[in-house]
């Protein structure tokens, strides 16, 4: 823990990230089920600095994860683009982005592949892609792992370690990859409170010593001003930013910001907008999904 | 609304590419029986098994025929009755098993034992065993679908969650009320399953024991059936005869399946959320 | 289960190949011990023996009506394990190995043939929409047709009465193998599929590393189950026609009035038919580690 300190201490905070900045511009998207036209996701534009850790922050089913979908390539928009760094990565001419290992989507429920070890879950993108000889990716692999604190766990399967230890090893999965965005979908949302904050200190960590852009959804407001710089807060379906908050709490923080009174602050400006949108999707009878 | 949905459904490419798939394998099936006509040679496999249209013709002539319909009607009537006769013992059996520890404990490995022994392969014993041919084919019916059905049942039974047992007790619930109220209604479910696949087995059972007992002797009032038909279609050389009987015994299982899943839908509404 | 928890925790500090398999001896030793401390191996035989006394007292003892027509206990089990059988079928004739041999071989090649041809249909329907589209109607076509409905037209189709028994066994545990393959890649997640493209994989990749090891533990269920319906048909097959084999033993003992040997060939199915089953089992359990270490976490 001393080690990660100092290196904190190093480092100060990611302004040097010059790579994956995102810019989000009038995206629709409308989907089409038996006729009946549903509007996921309305006229939003989001302008992402590379860096930025954004939080887009917003009621259960309310779209947010259709955004994140568009960005990765899983499915197409119905009118609006995307650019990342400037290169188109859906809109006209193209409605779907093709799925990359430069942004790389860290999933609501884990999606490491439980039929591989870890070793060879963090080893699988670089071997997909060719481009290293296999002692070289799992000489890197576990470099990367005992990074992380990960060292021991290398030859069980994820099944066998416990959740906060799988979200670690998903992250330096996609962490292998070098990726300029990292898309995360909600991915602590099963863990209780006291492995989360363990969790949020140790993705502060993994940021600070890598250079991305990171995409994150939640609907946990403390997770989401005690992580990012900035907070989207989303209109319930369809989605739609209602409400932009900065978050001027200088990085790197730690769990103490947690008690200080311009987190305070913030979580009262936030609080309001995002609970009318709660009740809002509510009172809309959305199944949480 | 519905009607358009209904035509949407048939007009779907799914649907089309469905029909397209079985249009051209009745065209192979047609060239491929009649390949000795058309080319002077003889496919394999295919080129001995009767065209399509002979058994379209065949079926024509046999649907104003009465004893065609009387073999469905003594099949159907020895797949249910073989089939309830095992839901009537199975189900209690395996709730009793779940409920009831050391009966479970002493029987269920007897049981497992006796499971791997194909049903077919009781047909001499049974026999041997019951005073007629149509008890005996109504035991080994009943023994295909008993299997399915208890295992199905004592799953089911055991795998319900603890909390709604914990949650009738804490409201009071006696004994008989958390059988009748939890035990029974979440173990539904799962003899919906079991018996769908046992109405499957069924249907193979007693088509082979209508076979088997219909083809080696012709008395004791065991004759008739579906699958008797297709034997008897095969012994006396009507190869299209096989071809309806085959169909027919498709369709047959089919339409039982199918009223076991609309039964098991109403039993079990609470299962169309999902 | 205190013990797993604590074999979770070593797997977890040391992560050496030896230690995970000393852990899971221990922990199959642990189980045993716990078994024998349990009420239900004596259960078990308190039960074995109710059965067999049973059959032994209403056959040879008290000849209830019914009953008495049926082979008895002592006499079944002399004849099975006689030097000089009566009937001429016992542990010690070549006789019974050779009927046993060929079922076996009869099994061993539908099944192999089963599965050749089950598993890749299964995972190109599953993956394939378009594939599924056109071929899975048909399938659906034939399936509600019982196999053994098809044992005269395959005696018209194939010569000789091998490849009929044959072919017959083939065609149950093949729809058994392809429905539950392809039910199996349905089942898969989409995130894993997903992440696998995030991470680069192209489509083969993904069918090798994703699709294949992800419908894995449904194709093992459906090969249980099909070697399970490969003994069933293989039965009525040998039954019907065909020579050798144990359903075929079952069926001359019925005619010739040898009736010790009914019983004994339908134990011995009952055991060869259950060691296949154990066999398709455990190789499951040896190609997929990543699940039966899963579960072993799981008693805990």
């Amino acid at each position: 823990m001393t080690a990660v300190v100092e290196q904190r201490m190093a480092e100060p905070v990611n302004e040097s990230v010059t790579k994956g900045s995102l810019r989000i511009d009038d995206v629709v998207k409308i989907y089409d089920p038996d006729g009946a036209a549903v509007m996921a996701v309305d006229h939003c534009s989001i302008d992402i600095p590379a860096g930025e850790i954004c939080m887009i922050v917003g009621p259960s089913g309310c779209g947010k994860t259709t955004l994140l979908n568009a960005i990765a390539g899983f499915h197409d928009i119905t009118s609006g683009s995307i650019h990342m760094d400037g290169e188109l990565l859906c809109g006209p001419g193209q409605m779907q982005a093709e799925p990359g290992s430069d942004r790389i989507v860290v999933f609501q429920n884990g999606a490491l592949f439980p039929w591989k070890t870890n070793l060879d879950n963090i080893a699988f993108g670089p071997m997909m892609a060719g481009k290293l000889s296999k002692s070289e990716i799992y000489e890197k692999a576990r470099t990367m792992m005992a990074d992380a604190g990960l060292s021991g766990t290398e030859n069980n399967y994820p099944g066998e370690i416990s959740s906060g230890l799988r979200r670690r090893v998903e992250i330096v999965r996609a962490l292998m990859n070098d990726p300029k965005v990292l898309l995360f979908d909600e991915p602590y949302r099963a863990l209780d409170s006291l492995t989360k904050s363990v969790m949020h200190e140790a993705l502060l960590e993994i940021y600070y010593r890598n250079k991305v852009t990171i995409f994150f959804i939640t609907h946990d407001l403390e997770e989401a001003i005690f992580l990012g710089h900035r907070l989207i807060i989303m209109s319930s379906r369809p989605c739609k930013p209602k409400k932009i908050v900065e978050v001027d709490i200088p990085h790197p923080r730690d769990y103490s910001v947690l008690t200080s009174a311009r987190f305070r602050e913030i979580m009262s400006e936030a609080k309001g907008v995002v609970h009318e949108e709660a009740q809002k999707a509510f009172d809309a009878g959305e199944k949480e999904g | 609304m519905s009607l358009k949905k209904f035509a949407d459904k048939i007009f779907s490419r799914a649907a089309l590419r469905g029909i397209v798939a079985i249009v051209i394998f009745l065209i192979i099936w047609e060239i491929g029986a009649r390949s000795e006509q058309l080319f002077g040679y003889r496919f394999p496999f295919l080129g001995l098994v009767p065209p399509p249209s002979d058994v379209l013709v065949s079926w024509a002539g046999l649907i104003g025929d009465p004893s065609y319909w009387q073999s469905w009607y003594m099949s159907f009537l020895r797949v249910f009755g073989g089939f309830i006769a095992a839901m009537l013992i199975g189900i209690p059996l395996g709730l009793f098993m779940a409920v009831n520890k050391t009966f479970y404990g002493m029987y269920f490995p007897t049981f497992e034992i006796l499971r791997p022994i194909p049903p077919l392969a009781w047909v001499p014993a049974s026999i041997i065993f019951w005073p007629t041919q149509e008890l005996s084919i109504a035991f080994v019916t009943f023994l295909g679908a008993f299997y399915t059905i208890v295992i199905n049942v004592l799953g089911g039974a055991r795998s319900i969650n603890k909390q709604f047992l914990q949650a009738a007790q804490s409201m009071g619930a006696s004994q008989w009320d958390i059988f009748r109220r939890i035990v029974l209604p979440a173990t539904l479910p799962s003899i919906v399953v079991g018996s769908a696949v046992g109405m499957g087995i069924t249907w193979e059972v007693v088509v082979a024991a209508e076979m088997i007992s219909g083809g080696g002797s012709s008395g004791g009032g065991a004759g008739g059936g579906l699958g008797f038909f297709i034997w008897s279609s095969y012994v006396g050389g009507s190869y299209e005869q096989i071809i309806v009987g085959m169909i027919s015994i498709g369709i047959a299982g089919y339409l039982s399946s199918e009223l076991l899943r609309q039964a098991g839908g109403l039993l079990t509404p609470w299962l169309k959320t999902r | 289960m205190a013990n797993s928890s604590e074999v979770a925790d070593s797997a977890v500090s040391m992560a050496a190949p030896q230690s995970t398999e000393i852990s899971s001896m221990s922990l199959t030793m642990y189980r045993v011990s716990n078994w024998l401390k349990s009420p239900r191996p004596y259960l078990m035989v308190i039960g074995f023996a109710a059965v067999l006394s049973f059959w032994y007292f209403a056959v040879e003892v008290w000849k209830l009506p019914r009953f008495q027509d049926m082979p008895g206990l002592t006499e079944v089990f002399s004849e099975w394990f006689s030097k000089d059988p009566y009937y001429g079928l016992s542990v010690y004739t070549p006789e019974y190995y050779k009927h046993i041999g060929i079922s076996l071989r009869r099994i061993g090649f539908a099944f192999l043939l089963a599965t050749g041809l089950g598993v890749p249909l299964g995972l190109f329907l599953g993956w394939s929409k378009t594939f599924r589209e056109y071929v899975f109607p048909l399938f659906e076509l034939f399936r509600p047709i019982p196999v053994l409905a098809w044992v005269p037209l395959a005696i018209i189709m194939f010569v000789g009465s091998e490849t009929p028994v044959v072919f017959l066994t083939f065609l149950a545990s093949f729809f058994a193998t392809t429905l539950n393959t392809m039910l199996g890649v349905e089942s898969i997640d989409e995130s894993y599929s997903r992440a696998a493209r995030c991470l680069g994989a192209n489509r083969w990749q993904t069918f090798k590393h994703v699709v294949v090891p992800g419908a894995m533990p449904y194709i093992f269920t459906g090969l249980q189950i099909s070697i399970g319906v490969a003994w069933f048909s293989l039965v009525a097959g040998e039954m019907v026609s065909g020579q050798f084999g144990l359903g075929y033993v079952i069926n001359t003992s019925y005619m010739m009035i040898e009736y010790p040997k009914i019983i004994i060939g339908m134990i011995t199915l009952g055991i060869v038919g259950y060691s296949t089953s154990a066999m398709v089992r455990l190789l499951g359990d040896y190609l997929m580690q990543w699940r039966v270490r899963e579960l072993a976490l799981g008693d805990s």
